[in-house]
């Protein structure tokens, strides 16, 4: 089947959503994905930020749908034209969207887990303004403990639903879910039930923000001071194949390997995710591939990478040519006032 | 004329022996049988009746879209969750005469092909669970209900299911999810519900008047029903007229009656409390646009404005407002709209589900604001954001809720903005209690 996002055209199986279809072409042109996550079912369709303007339903029907549609969840047809970032109105509802996210966000980057690998920011950033029109107090939530290894910050939460369909789909019985509704609506165990089995940890990983972090790990260190690497065990409950988060020679951090839309390729484990901590546990297979627009890749690899002799040799340089140039009748003894 | 409410006030209609008296049960004989399914849904799509429940959407087509693959069974639930403000006619219709809604369920999962129907009641109203579940054990040991209906060899269960209490479980597919015994949070559409709905089986969700008006379309004909009303909108309606007329209550009414002689008339409404002067109407439940009295008694066109779905939408959102579920909100010169505003924000706020970004946000920032315009607080641009909120909600949300929450908001602000820019301007005047900006030259100022 043949679909047409901003004017790029691409030959598709049918059942393809406008959201593969975009992510197919690449990454400049996929919708952003907040809710959405491919490897869980029924997932998407709610935080809104991947509206996109569909100019022709069909080649049958060629008329435009009237309202901007969920990339995440609508199946193409057959000649179908969808306008993503060439579309004002998409665009401007987008601005709307972070708008929204960020009303009661607390914005506490500065001292998010998250920050550097933040669904939420890198929207922001793409979409958002950087002015808010809010003068209202923001709805607050305490932080609670979501078993022995999870931490919740319910202030972050955008309520995506994720972590709520990762428990229903790769834990054996949830226990937590979405309790009250509307902007008070919260993340939450039942009554006295703590989340506590071997895959528990996954839902961690598929939070798009720093609503669920993992407590092993929690204000360590920042993502992009940390060195991923891609490592491997032998492990009965699951793959083992996982990415080390190094500082120095210390693993501060184990999480499932992510594809490039950020998404898991494979659930590991509890005991992968929050026990297996040191080198020795691990079959190390290389370094992790970061996209080089990532903030973690920053500061790593290559060229652009910041040693400390780096400052100085660039300070030195500059030095010198501020030196060439500058005025130095400063310096020429002052003539004496009378 | 009246359809639904013809013996409403007959001591007893609430028991089958007086309801069958009047001639009640008559439809799912005739209909069970002299007439095949598609002969009843034949006669519902002549009627041309619209959906009761605010979106008026044809019935009769409603009906021919359900999908119906051989060896999955097929679904009628009845919407009986009414929350809106402003509306109160379903239940006063199923407190008052049970028996009339579980006819026309008959009749109407006869014609879809149900065998298990569902009739889901909002949950504050337990009492009126109580008198359906009653009139169901009824119908029951009659033989109207259950196996081999009257021995035609058609069946039908017929199950009551209280709701916990949330005016999102109004919209079909959240009411579907609440039935499955799951949060009710509204799907995202497609799939229909008329291809999977309830148990992922084809369903059919009425409203409460919708279904209860087709037992008497099958007794007289879908052709006669069609000759109540004006052009597209045909037969009665219920209207729950409340506020500030002499004479609140449900009115049963033939469509194309004038608005004027709805308010005005000694039958309906009976005008205004003494004294006071007609400001503005609310005409379709709180997630209509308001509008004020010189508009919807008169079209922009200066014609006069009739109780049908186009002429009340005569003028699109501008100039004009809905039928929607009938819920005649009335105002006099009393009311403060910036107050109202803030009551339905309120609502909406509290209502949302929580489920999509735009409505859940969105909600509570408007609440907001309102509540700082109301309190003396507010700030100039606090009239432009919002109208923006209201935009930027409307449209992107997976349910309509989003929609039910930004009308009022933009169509209040639209039609009297004065009345807000006064509320910032003069905070200290604006706070005291019964304090109301008059317009200067309108029709309701004293």
């Amino acid at each position: 089947m043949k679909v047409t996002i901003d004017n790029i055209t691409v030959d598709v199986a049918p059942g393809t959503t406008i959201m593969q279809a975009a992510r197919q072409i690449g990454p400049h042109i996929a919708p952003p994905a907040m809710c959405y996550y491919e490897p869980l079912k029924a997932s998407g369709g709610k935080c809104r930020g991947c509206l996109v303007k569909v100019t022709a339903g069909s080649e049958k029907d060629p008329r435009p749908m009237p309202k901007l549609v969920p990339a995440c969840i609508t199946q193409i047809q057959e000649g179908m034209v969808v306008e993503n970032t060439i579309n004002e109105q998409v665009l401007e509802v987008r601005k709307g969207i972070v708008e929204f996210l960020l009303l009661n966000h607390p914005l506490d980057c500065p001292i998010c887990d998250q920050a550097g690998e933040c669904d939420l920011q890198n929207f922001t950033f793409e979409h958002g303004v950087s002015k808010t029109r809010t003068v209202e107090e923001r709805n607050t939530f305490d932080p609670v403990d979501l078993g022995p290894n999870i931490k919740l910050n319910m202030n972050r939460c955008i309520l995506c639903y994720r972590c709520v369909y990762t428990a229903d789909q790769i834990t054996d019985g949830r226990v937590h879910g979405v309790m009250n509704r509307g902007d008070h609506a919260e993340i939450s165990t039942y009554i006295e039930k703590a989340i506590d089995n071997d895959f528990s940890g996954n839902i961690i990983d598929v939070c798009p923000v720093g609503a669920l972090t993992d407590k092993t790990y929690r204000f360590k260190s920042r993502v992009w001071f940390s060195k991923p690497v891609d490592a491997s065990c032998d492990c009965g409950k699951c793959s083992g194949k996982v990415t080390l988060w190094y500082r120095g020679d210390e693993v501060i951090r184990v999480t499932a390997r992510k594809n490039e839309w950020g998404e898991v390729k494979e659930f590991i484990c509890n005991t992968c995710r929050f026990e297996r901590k040191k080198t020795s546990d691990w079959t190390i297979e290389g370094p992790s591939k970061v996209p080089h627009n990532s903030v973690i890749s920053a500061n790593k690899y290559g060229a652009n990478k910041i040693t400390p002799a780096f400052p100085l040799k660039q300070a030195a340089e500059q030095y010198k040519k501020i030196d060439d140039n500058r005025d130095r009748s400063f310096l020429a003894p002052q003539k004496q006032l009378n | 004329m009246k359809i639904l409410t013809e013996h409403i006030d007959v001591q007893g209609i609430e028991t089958i022996d007086v309801f069958r008296k009047k001639g009640g049960y008559s439809a799912v004989e005739k209909a069970l049988k002299t007439m095949t399914p598609d002969e009843v849904t034949e006669e519902v799509k002549k009627s041309g009746i619209r959906g009761r429940g605010g979106a008026g959407f044809p019935m009769g087509m409603k009906w021919s879209f359900l999908a119906k693959p051989e060896g999955v069974p097929r679904y009628l639930v009845c919407n009986a969750d009414e929350s809106e403000p402003g509306t109160f006619k379903d239940h006063y219709l199923m407190m008052k005469s049970p028996h009339t809604l579980i006819e026309g369920m008959i009749v109407s999962s006869y014609a879809l092909g149900a065998n298990t129907s569902y009739i889901y009641v909002r949950g504050e109203l337990m009492y009126v669970v109580n008198i359906l579940e009653k009139a169901i054990q009824e119908a029951y040991d009659k033989g109207l209900l259950g196996k081999n209906i009257l021995g035609s060899g058609y069946d039908l269960d017929l199950f009551v299911q209280p709701g916990g209490g949330a005016y999102i479980c109004g919209e079909e597919t959240a009411l579907l999810e609440s039935l499955e015994g799951k949060r009710g949070n509204p799907r995202n559409k497609p799939p229909f519900p008329a291809v999977k709905g309830l148990w992922q089986c084809p369903t059919v969700v009425n409203n409460v008047e919708s279904i209860a008006a087709t037992s008497w379309i099958i007794n007289n004909g879908g052709d006669e029903y069609a000759k109540i009303g004006i052009g597209r909108s045909t037969g009665t309606k219920l209207i729950s007229a409340s506020g500030h007329v002499r004479k609140p209550g449900v009115y049963e009414i033939p469509l194309g009656i004038t608005v004027e002689d709805f308010i005005f008339a000694d039958e309906w409404c009976g005008g205004i409390r003494d004294g006071h002067k007609l400001k503005a109407v609310v005409a379709g439940g709180s997630s209509v646009p308001i509008l004020p009295a010189e508009l919807i008694l008169k079209t922009v066109n200066g014609e006069n404005r009739l109780m049908t779905y186009e002429s009340l939408s005569d003028g699109g959102f501008i100039t004009g407002t809905m039928l929607g579920s009938g819920g005649f909100v009335v105002m006099d010169e009393t009311t403060c709209i910036v107050h109202n505003t803030l009551t339905f924000g309120r609502f909406y706020h509290h209502e949302s589900c929580g489920q999509c970004s735009p409505c859940r946000e969105g909600t509570g920032w408007m609440d907001k604001v309102l509540y700082r315009i109301e309190h003396g607080k507010g700030r100039q641009e606090d009239i432009d954001l919002l109208v923006d909120v209201a935009k930027k909600i409307e449209g992107n949300t997976i349910c309509p809720l989003g929609e039910a929450a930004s009308w009022p908001v933009a169509a209040a602000i639209r039609h009297f903005r004065d009345e807000f820019e006064w509320h910032i301007k003069h905070p200290e005047k604006a706070t005291q209690k019964g304090a109301v900006f008059m317009r200067e030259g309108a029709s309701w100022s004293l």
